[in-house]
């Protein structure tokens, strides 16, 4: 069966209005009313802005037109699986028991139920049938936190997602196991999607997160997806994204996160692969001592591009916030670090720190940062900053007059580099995982055809660098 | 001979620093260098080390009968040449003890053995660290990182005693260390000694020379040795200055 729609020769922008006019009805199918009236205003705005392109200032650095002027296809309803998902998606890790949620090509993948109440009492499911069971849920939260007029991208994600997850921590309740959501692309075209995610944490309430976006194919794909994130009075979130699909594709990831008093948000973003990823990160500390870390490492390489756009916004007194996102940049690989600290002219006492380093392997490595504060309150603390440089002259020759290789001398100066991001994730297994992955991709060694961090082989028990350093 | 530096010239960025120098270094024998600041005594350390950077404009460093000039520095050090840093440097994130597992590594694949086994390994570390009487809490912390003066140098002395080199190079090794420390790392090194490797300490100060007792003293000035002698010119130095070297030079 052939479900995906394509009108040839139509640009991406013109074949989404035209599909959102001949099927509103089969998009909006499961929609509680505030949804669909979001849909109609989100659509308006995308009539008028279309997608960004780089004269935007906001996009100036990132050729975002390179992918929205290719030709996809676009999935109606979820395409017949042919392939042994539970093989696919089956968990490899040990000692990391994590309740895994599978997407395939944008489509909610669960053979028994598409929504489900764990034995601790969270909710898991797919947007679709959360909308139903939990409308309530979407009248007070859907749309509230991500703003949908902030750009092209968001809008036409209002507009048109029809599938994402859901997930649901009631107060007072803490997720017993990491929840994985694992998004994977694997179709014979160049796929265009969209996914819509709501992640609500109750107060007291505890969850870890983990968000992996993977591709298996080697065709292009370009996946937009939005994230709202409502967590509630001392509730405690940790989210670790893994970005890890071909060098063809674009994955633009836009995540909103509304903190209230006390309340406690680690977010990791971990890109290691991906031909041009957008990460937008927004973090509103509402209440009173909350506080957020927005943490990030990138490893580029041939002509990969990652730009990530950082907001906190301080709105609310004694919060505290701490950004710090690192980077290794080789070939003609390139970033942008755009970090925007706003502290409103209530937020005194806040306490906010900003921070972006950057290593260029190879001179035609490419990285534009700029650290950015706008603060109104007076009785604060912020710093910011950021560093561009080449690994450490003095520290090579320190390894290698202790007779250690060149290539393995600058392996460890890289791996050292990335290890004060790693050493933040507090799950002892993922960390583990993640230092396994971080090296493996350091050598060159971590391909997107091991599908995601969970199914990359054995990992390694011990660190040494006995590496062919002509594989990187 | 195990060192014989013939005529070496060394230039940093062009300018010439090493103007001529000559050196001979055996088996079993501790030299001595002093001489005044901006001589060229960790250029002559960085030469013989392979530093980048350091360019050998004419003459040879002869090092168990093969010319070594152009030579990497991961190459020298597997033959075991030595350098302790005047300022080791700090490596957040790279723990001691992989450092010295994937060094030790390097060196016995250069001499076509297996990995150390770990048990090996950390009996070796346990033994070594007794040496420099160095903390355990040291060991498990990234490379030099928030370590003291007296530690980072006691650390040099750890990391040679894991290496055990041929030729060790000391570079003001004694500088910033108190009286005690200076005690510790000069067992170290005399423990180290034997008639097997050899010693280049270079240094200002006779009291690590009360310590470690030369075989040769060599006063370097202006990129030369322009006076070699025993132990008794370190502490002629000592007591007298550099300045009746120099004006007997110039004559």
């Amino acid at each position: 069966m052939k479900n995906t729609q394509m009108q040839q020769g139509l640009p991406l922008d013109e074949m989404l209005l035209g599909t959102f006019e001949r099927s509103k009805g089969l998009i909006a199918a499961n929609d509680t009313p505030k949804v669909s009236r979001l849909r109609d205003a989100a659509m308006d705005i995308f009539r008028e802005c279309r997608f960004p392109d780089s004269a935007h200032e906001k996009w100036r650095n990132t050729p975002i037109e390179s992918l929205t002027e290719e030709d996809f296809v676009q999935q109606l309803s979820p395409s017949q699986a042919d392939k042994n998902l539970e093989e696919m998606f089956r968990c490899e890790v040990h000692n990391f028991d994590t309740e895994i949620v599978s997407m395939l090509n944008g489509w909610y993948y669960d053979k028994k139920s598409d929504l489900r109440t764990l034995p601790d009492g969270v909710v898991v499911g797919s947007i679709g049938a959360a909308m139903k069971a939990y409308p309530e849920l979407f009248e007070m939260y859907y749309g509230e936190i991500a703003p949908y007029a902030l750009n092209g991208f968001t809008a036409i994600n209002t507009a048109m997602a029809q599938d994402g997850v859901f997930i649901w921590v009631p107060d007072g309740i803490k997720a017993s196991k990491t929840i994985q959501i694992i998004k994977m692309i694997d179709l014979e075209e160049n796929l265009f999607v969209q996914n819509r995610n709501l992640i609500i944490l109750g107060r007291n309430s505890e969850l870890s997160l983990m968000h992996c976006d993977d591709s298996i194919n080697q065709h292009c794909s370009l996946v937009n997806t939005v994230s709202e994130f409502v967590v509630g009075e001392n509730a405690q979130l940790k989210l670790y994204k893994l970005q890890n699909l071909n060098d063809q594709s674009g994955l633009v990831n836009s995540t909103f996160i509304r903190q209230e008093a006390n309340s406690n948000v680690k977010t990791n973003t971990l890109t290691f692969n991906c031909g041009l990823i957008r990460n937008c990160v927004q973090v509103m500390l509402n209440g009173p001592g909350a506080h957020a870390d927005v943490l990030g490492l990138y490893l580029m390489d041939k002509q990969q591009h990652v730009d990530n756009q950082i907001r906190i916004d301080h709105n609310a007194p004694n919060c505290t916030s701490n950004e710090l996102f690192k980077g290794i940049l080789d070939d003609q690989a390139s970033a942008v670090f755009n970090g925007y600290i706003h502290v409103a002219r209530n937020a005194q006492k806040t306490n906010a720190y900003q921070n972006n380093n950057n290593i260029l392997l190879k001179p035609t490595a490419r990285i534009n940062t700029k650290p950015f504060l706008e603060i109104y309150a007076d009785d604060v603390k912020c710093s910011h900053g950021a560093t561009v440089g080449q690994l450490d002259q003095e520290a090579m020759f320190y390894i290698r007059s202790r007779g250690i290789s060149e290539a393995n001398a600058r392996l460890l100066l890289m791996y050292a580099f990335a290890s004060d991001i790693i050493s933040n994730i507090s799950i002892e297994a993922l960390r583990q995982r993640i230092d396994d992955m971080v090296k493996k991709r350091l050598r060159g060694e971590l391909s997107v055809c091991e599908k995601c961090v969970l199914h990359c082989g054995s990992p390694e028990k011990e660190y040494h660098f006995d590496i062919d350093y002509s594989k990187l | 001979m195990l060192l014989n530096i013939k005529n070496l010239h060394v230039a940093i960025n062009g300018k010439e620093i090493i103007r001529g120098l000559n050196l001979g270094v055996n088996k079993g024998e501790i030299h001595a260098i002093m001489g005044p600041n901006g001589t060229g005594k960790s250029t002559l350390a960085a030469a013989i080390t392979g530093r980048e950077g350091y360019e050998v404009t004419a003459g040879e460093i002869w090092y168990k009968d093969r010319n070594i000039v152009g030579m990497s520095a991961e190459e020298r050090a597997n033959e075991g040449i030595f350098l302790s840093f005047q300022y080791p440097v700090e490596i957040p994130g790279v723990s001691m003890t992989n450092f010295m597992r994937t060094a030790i590594n390097a060196q016995r694949e250069h001499r076509g053995l297996a990995s150390i086994p770990a048990g090996e390994f950390l009996k070796m570390m346990e033994e070594k660290k007794k040496l420099v009487e160095i903390h355990d809490k040291l060991t498990n912390r990234s490379v030099n990182e928030g370590f003291s003066g007296g530690e980072k140098k006691k650390n040099e002395i750890f990391q040679m005693a894991m290496l055990e080199p041929t030729l060790a190079i000391l570079d003001e090794t004694d500088s910033g260390l108190d009286i005690d420390a200076l005690k510790v790392v000069a067992k170290g090194v005399n423990q180290l000694k034997t008639d097997d490797n050899a010693f280049i300490v270079i240094t200002h100060y006779q009291r690590l020379l009360d310590l470690i007792v030369p075989d040769f003293v060599h006063v370097l000035f202006d990129g030369r040795i322009i006076k070699s002698g025993g132990k008794n010119l370190a502490l002629e130095l000592e007591e007298k200055g550099y300045e009746w070297i120099k004006q007997e030079h110039l004559v």
